[in-house]
């Protein structure tokens, strides 16, 4: 993913510990992607799913991602077009699940401080930061340089295919 | 926050040793130490996954980057999530498993005979040393066996079995000090609520959580694995026990060799290993609830009297293995559940089902009024079957998300199974030891 710092990007608000069973409800599971992410985050606001547009951001309280390991949590933001989750601080199996999928998650104490249908924007591609209306830099924690990587390869899938391609062509 | 337990924080400094989280880390990473904040990678001795974050989704992915399964004999896959099937999307996710499972001639596979984190230990396939992932966030019950265990999502788990590897940075670690007796009625479920009412549901911070001490010492294998189990819902990385006498004695009676046993790692922190530590009075401990809709929502029995169950519901991982059907057991012993409260029983695995017929625990159960269900997640993964609109519900399990376990009106406390059994024979939730005084 590239960020541009000329877009702005539009905020949704959510509260604190939102979990996984939130923003990939059980019930769906059993569904493909386009499905579980129709209901995405229904529980707290019904009107995000169907009205989100891609390169819009999330912005949530601390513990974001907490519960289950399933990745349909970060995929069906990504799924969504949602370009970065901005928040204090994440549930570490869904941080993890989030890079994987190539989503970025910005660790940012001063998230709450965003209100809803703000306009930010997240300049810098290799330490993001966000920039709130009022032109102020909210600073975020720097994010490994290889977990950047893996959100400009658009996820883990892309990273390994490059991996066998470099082996199959070292093996031949 | 309970008031039960005397609390204590120390933080060793200046120390040179190592916890068990970085000697478990550095054995995976071929180092001779590691520290707190390396990322490093690490060499999986075994990778778990399901039917829900396994095949369905591992298949077309490993297609796509054109590799294949690194090392079958290291992979156990576990049908738990959608079995029995109850409707044609989740008859054809099984297929799609047990095709799968056939075609990468998998060679250890566990059909419809209970959960994941259950059945994985009881074939074996644990041992202490060893560096494991589950494609499953509950998979920190592995830890109990002095193994480093954790949970990853499809995509992860696409790597590992693609490579055999995976990262992780090396984390601090929470000791738990635990000392003295439980009370009667009073156990590991209970001990994990009180720790995460305390610490929050992201209290350990993807750290290692380390239970340790003679309660902890002198617990059983599945009540350890109860305490491994929710270090997830701390929001832990891992929830680690050093293995002892009591982790041979166990893999002994599951049949793994006396060679393969003593030729485990035995790994344990240092006494002057740089960690935070909290000392906890296991006899000043009450039994627990967490109300809706989050684990961290502890309180003692005490205080959720007034509230009626139309439900009560002994399953999961987390509060079904063998040791919480005794529990349960005992409270129901030669009584009946209360008018209007509906008792389940979903047995964690067959095994344990099996052992518990044979000892007259299932007889006993039933005789109370149980329904038994089968050995699968069942309610608690919320994939179906779950609980009708505006149920209250006491429940064994491990999280009360708004949501999970039926649609959002119904409300789930956590507790116990003892505490679930006296709450189904009263009618009210209930405090186990004046029911068993």
């Amino acid at each position: 993913m590239t960020q541009d710092a000329m877009v702005s990007r539009k905020v949704w608000r959510v509260g604190a510990n939102i979990d996984t069973d939130a923003l990939a409800p059980g019930a769906y599971m059993k569904h493909g992607i386009e499905v579980i992410a129709a209901h995405c985050l229904e529980v707290h606001r019904t009107d995000f799913a169907a009205g989100v547009k891609p390169g819009d951001v999330l912005v949530a309280g601390p513990n974001f991602g907490i519960g289950s390991s399933r990745e349909q949590a970060a995929g069906a933001l990504k799924q969504l077009g949602i370009a970065a989750v901005i928040a204090p601080s994440y549930s570490g199996l869904f941080f993890r699940n989030a890079f994987n999928l190539g989503l970025l998650l910005l660790t940012c104490p001063e998230a709450e401080t965003l209100q809803e249908n703000e306009s930010v924007q997240i300049i810098g591609t290799e330490t993001p930061q966000v920039k709130n209306a009022q032109g102020q830099i909210l600073m975020c924690h720097s994010v490994p340089s290889f977990l950047m990587d893996m959100v400009h390869a658009g996820g883990l899938v892309n990273v390994l295919k490059q991996r066998m391609a470099h082996k199959a062509r070292h093996t031949d | 926050m309970s008031t039960a337990s005397e609390l204590r924080v120390e933080r060793s400094a200046g120390s040179s040793g190592s916890t068990l989280a970085q000697k478990l880390i550095a054995r995976a990473a071929e180092k001779s130490h590691v520290k707190v904040g390396d990322v490093l990678t690490c060499q999986v001795d075994l990778a778990m996954f399901h039917d829900s974050s396994g095949p369905r989704r591992l298949k077309p992915m490993l297609a796509d980057i054109g590799a294949e399964i690194w090392d079958r004999n290291k992979v156990v896959l576990v049908l738990d999530h959608y079995v029995p099937a109850r409707d044609a999307d989740s008859e054809k996710i099984i297929r799609i498993t047990r095709d799968v499972a056939k075609e990468w001639q998998l060679p250890h596979v566990i059909d419809s005979e209970g959960i994941c984190h259950v059945v994985l230990p009881e074939r074996g396939h644990l041992k202490p040393g060893y560096f494991c992932v589950g494609g499953d966030s509950h998979s920190p019950t592995g830890g109990a066996f002095g193994t480093y265990m954790f949970g990853i999502g499809a995509t992860e788990m696409l790597g590992v079995v693609a490579t055999g590897e995976i990262w992780v940075q090396v984390p601090e670690t929470l000791r738990m000090v635990w000392h003295g007796a439980l009370q009667k009625g009073v156990c590991a479920k209970d001990m994990m609520l009180h720790m995460i009412g305390k610490f929050g549901m992201n209290g350990g911070n993807y750290q290692a959580v380390e239970f340790a001490g003679d309660t902890v010492r002198g617990l059983g294998m599945q009540e350890r694995m109860t305490l491994s189990n929710m270090s997830a819902e701390m929001g832990a990385q891992v929830g680690l026990i050093a293995a002892d006498s009591t982790t041979r004695d166990y893999l002994k009676s599951v049949g793994v060799s006396q060679a393969v046993i003593e030729q485990s790692q035995y790994f344990e922190t240092d006494d002057n290993a740089d960690c935070q530590r909290f000392d906890f009075e296991a006899s000043q401990l009450s039994p627990q609830v967490a109300a809706p809709h989050s684990p961290e929502n502890t309180k003692a029995v005490a205080e959720f009297s007034h509230i009626k169950p139309s439900v009560a519901y002994i399953g999961a991982c987390t509060g079904a293995k063998l040791t919480d059907l005794r529990a349960a057991a005992e409270v129901l012993k030669g009584r009946k559940v209360a008018a209007g409260v509906q008792l389940l029983v979903a047995p964690a695995s067959a095994r344990d089902q099996a052992q518990a017929t044979q000892e007259g625990v299932m007889q006993i159960l039933m005789e109370a009024g149980a329904s038994v269900l089968p050995n699968a997640c069942g309610a608690c993964a919320g994939y179906g079957g779950t609980f009708e609109e505006g149920a209250t519900v006491i429940s064994s399990t491990a999280r009360n998300f708004q949501g999970r376990m039926g649609p959002a009106s119904v409300q789930v406390y956590l507790a116990s199974p003892a505490t679930v059994a006296a709450s189904a024979l009263k009618g009210h939730i209930a405090d186990v030891r004046e029911v068993l005084a």
